[in-house]
C-alpha cells in the first residue's frame, strides 16, 4: 500500500529528502550495493530488493524493513555503485521516515538515537557513560551487568568522563536546531 | 593522491576533537599532541564545539543533523579564517567532510542549513574550509621522509595489522577507497613490520555493539581473527570508534564464539610517540583494555600498567542527569 502524506509517495519523499536521493531512478538493480554490504545476511531485504520495493510502491513493507536499521554506515555499497546512488544516506532518510511515522518509534535502535540525541540536545556533546546507563538500563537489564563490567574497566584505565560537558552556548545550537526542525517539519 | 613530500606544510591546525577525545579516547589526543610537537605542528582547538552528531542523529531528522555539524563549521571559519580544520575521529572527519561537500553539491541543503545558522547569527560558505583527517595530514604535510629522520627508536621486529576502518577512506577521501596504503608506509618508515591485512577497511560495528551486540561482535570477531591469522601482535587504529569496539568488546567477543584472542589495539599516534622515543607513560599506553605489554616487550618498551584516576571534572561540568 503506497503510503502517501501531502500526495507524495515514499519513493518521492526519499528522493526529495536525499541530499543526491533523485539519482535512486537510475538503479540497475545490479546487486553490487548488497554483495558488497557487512549486514546483508542480517538484513530481511538487501538493499538493491529494498529499492525495487520502494519502486514498486511497497511503501508499507519498505518502512517495516529492518534494512536500514541493520546498516552500519559503512559506505561500502555507496563507493561500489556504478550509478553512484547515495545508499547509506538513502538508508538514513528511510530511518527518518519509519521513526517519523510511527513505524519504529520504540525499537533499541530509535531509543538508543533519541538518548544520543536528548544528550546532544541538552549539552552539545555526547556523554556516553550516561547514554550507556540509561539506555542499558531500560533495555536490557541483564545485558547492563555486562555492560557495567565494561564501563568499571574502562573507568579504571581513566577513560570514563564521569559528568558530561556543556558547551557554552547551548542557547545558539538550540536557536539553530530548532529553526533547522521547523524548516524540516514544513518540508514534510 | 600523490606522494607525500612534506611541501604543503602548515604549522598551526584549527582542530575539532569530537566528543570521544574527552573520555574514551584520550590517549589519541595526548599522543597526537604530543606527536605534534615533536614534528612542529599544534592543534588549536575550535572554541566551544559540539557533538557531530554520530550517526544517531542523522538516522532521525537529518536536516538538524546537518545544520548540528555546520555549526561547528561556522565557528572554525570565525576563529581560523580558511586553514584546514583536523579531525582524528573519522566518524567527526566524515560528518564535517560531508556537510561541507554536500551544502556545495546541493542548493537547496545549503540554504536550509544556512537558513538555520542564521537563527543564532552564523553562516558557512561551502568550500571555506579544507577538511582533513589527522593521519592524511601527517603523512600529507609532514611527510614520510622527515617522519623518518624522526625515529630514535625504531619498532623494528614488531608485526602491526593496520587497521582503517571505513570512514576514513570512505565515501570521498582521496584515497583507495578499498585497499589503502599511507597507514602501512607510515609504519614501516617507523621501522615495524607491516602485515597483509585484507579487511583493513572493513567496518568495526559502529555503535552496533549498543544496539546489535550479535552484528557487532561478528563483525570485531572478523577483523581480529583476520590480524591473527597474519601473526599481528597488535592491530594499529587511527579511529576511537574502532579502538574501543575492537578492544573493549574483544572479551565478549572471547565468551561469545568461544575464541581466545588478545590482541592489543594502539592509535597510530601512539605508535609514532614509541619510536620518536616519548615514555610509553606520556602515551597513555596502558589504558587499553588488552594490555600492549608483550607486544611492547619485542621492541623493548614497557607499558605503564597502573591503573589511573577517573577523568576529572571539567568546569563546565554538571550533575549527572536523572535515570528517566
Ligand atoms: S549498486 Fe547501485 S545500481 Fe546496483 S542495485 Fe545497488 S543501488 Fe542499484
Ligand atoms: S553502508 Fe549500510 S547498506 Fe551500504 S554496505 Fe554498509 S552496511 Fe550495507
Amino acid at each position: 500500500m503506497p503510503n502517501t502524506p501531502n500526495g507524495h509517495t515514499l519513493y518521492q519523499r526519499v528522493m526529495a529528502e536525499t541530499p543526491g536521493g533523485d539519482t535512486l531512478i537510475t538503479c540497475l538493480q545490479c546487486g553490487t550495493c548488497g554483495g558488497s554490504c557487512p549486514s546483508a545476511a542480517d538484513m530481511d531485504a538487501t538493499p538493491r530488493r529494498l529499492f525495487a520495493m520502494l519502486m514498486a510502491g511497497m511503501d508499507d513493507e519498505v518502512l517495516k524493513s529492518n534494512t536500514p536499521w541493520y546498516c552500519v554506515s559503512c559506505y561500502f555499497c555507496m563507493v561500489r555503485c556504478p550509478q553512484n546512488i547515495p545508499i547509506t544516506e538513502i538508508m538514513y532518510t528511510l530511518k527518518q521516515e519509519a521513526i517519523a511515522q510511527k513505524y519504529f518509534d520504540r525499537n533499541p535502535h530509535t531509543d538508543w538515537a533519541h538518548s544520543f540525541i536528548g544528550y546532544v540536545e541538552q549539552y552539545g556533546r555526547g556523554f556516553e557513560l550516561g547514554l550507556a546507563t540509561r539506555y542499558h538500563l531500560t533495555h536490557n537489564p541483564l545485558g547492563a551487568v555486562k555492560k557495567t563490567g565494561l564501563m568499571f574497566d574502562l573507568a579504571r584505565k581513566g577513560r570514563v568522563a564521569m559528568m558530561p560537558e556543556r558547551i557554552e552556548n547551548m542557547p545558539q545550537l538550540t536557536a539553530i536546531l530548532t529553526e533547522a526542525k521547523r524548516i524540516a517539519g514544513g518540508e514534510k | 593522491m600523490t606522494a607525500a613530500n612534506g611541501n604543503g606544510r602548515k604549522d598551526n591546525y584549527l582542530y575539532y576533537p569530537g566528543c570521544s577525545q574527552r573520555a574514551t579516547s584520550r590517549a589519541y589526543e595526548k599522543s597526537a599532541k604530543l606527536v605534534g610537537q615533536a614534528l612542529g605542528f599544534t592543534l588549536e582547538e575550535i572554541n566551544d564545539w559540539n557533538c557531530c552528531g554520530a550517526t544517531d542523529y542523522f538516522s532521525v531528522n537529518v536536516l538538524p543533523a546537518y545544520s548540528l555539524v555546520a555549526r561547528n563549521l561556522s565557528l572554525a571559519v570565525e576563529q581560523g579564517g580558511t586553514r584546514d580544520l583536523v579531525a582524528p575521529c573519522s566518524a567527526c572527519f566524515l560528518n564535517l567532510r560531508k556537510t561541507d561537500t554536500n551544502m556545495g553539491k546541493y542548493p537547496k541543503l545549503n540554504k536550509q542549513v544556512n537558513q538555520a545558522l542564521a537563527a543564532g547569527n552564523l553562516h558557512y560558505d561551502p568550500g571555506t574550509l579544507n577538511i582533513r583527517h589527522l593521519l592524511d595530514v601527517i603523512v600529507q604535510d609532514i611527510g614520510f621522509d622527515t617522519i623518518e629522520a624522526r625515529v630514535t627508536k625504531p619498532l623494528t621486529g614488531l608485526r602491526v595489522a593496520p587497521y582503517y576502518g571505513c570512514l576514513i577512506v570512505r565515501p570521498d577521501a582521496g584515497y583507495n577507497t578499498e585497499y589503502p596504503t599511507h597507514l602501512d608506509e607510515l609504519l614501516t618508515r617507523l621501522g615495524a613490520t607491516v602485515v597483509d591485512f585484507p579487511m583493513k577497511t572493513h567496518c568495526c560495528g559502529g555503535h552496533m555493539t549498543q544496539i546489535g551486540e550479535d552484528v557487532a561482535l561478528e563483525l570485531i570477531r572478523r577483523l581480529v581473527h583476520n590480524a591473527a591469522e597474519y601473526d599481528a601482535d597488535m592491530i594499529v587504529t587511527l579511529c576511537p570508534m574502532c579502538q574501543l569496539n575492537l578492544d573493549a568488546y574483544q572479551g565478549q567477543v572471547n565468551s561469545h564464539f568461544n575464541t581466545d584472542y588478545r590482541l592489543p589495539v594502539l592509535f597510530f599516534t601512539q605508535l609514532m610517540g614509541l619510536a620518536f622515543g616519548i615514555k610509553p607513560g606520556d602515551l597513555d599506553i596502558g589504558s587499553e583494555i588488552i594490555p600492549a605489554d608483550a607486544a611492547l616487550a619485542k621492541i623493548g618498551q614497557e607499558a605503564e600498567t597502573k591503573p589511573r584516576q577517573a577523568v576529572r571534572r571539567d568546569k563546565n561540568a554538571l550533575p549527572m542527569p536523572s535515570l528517566d
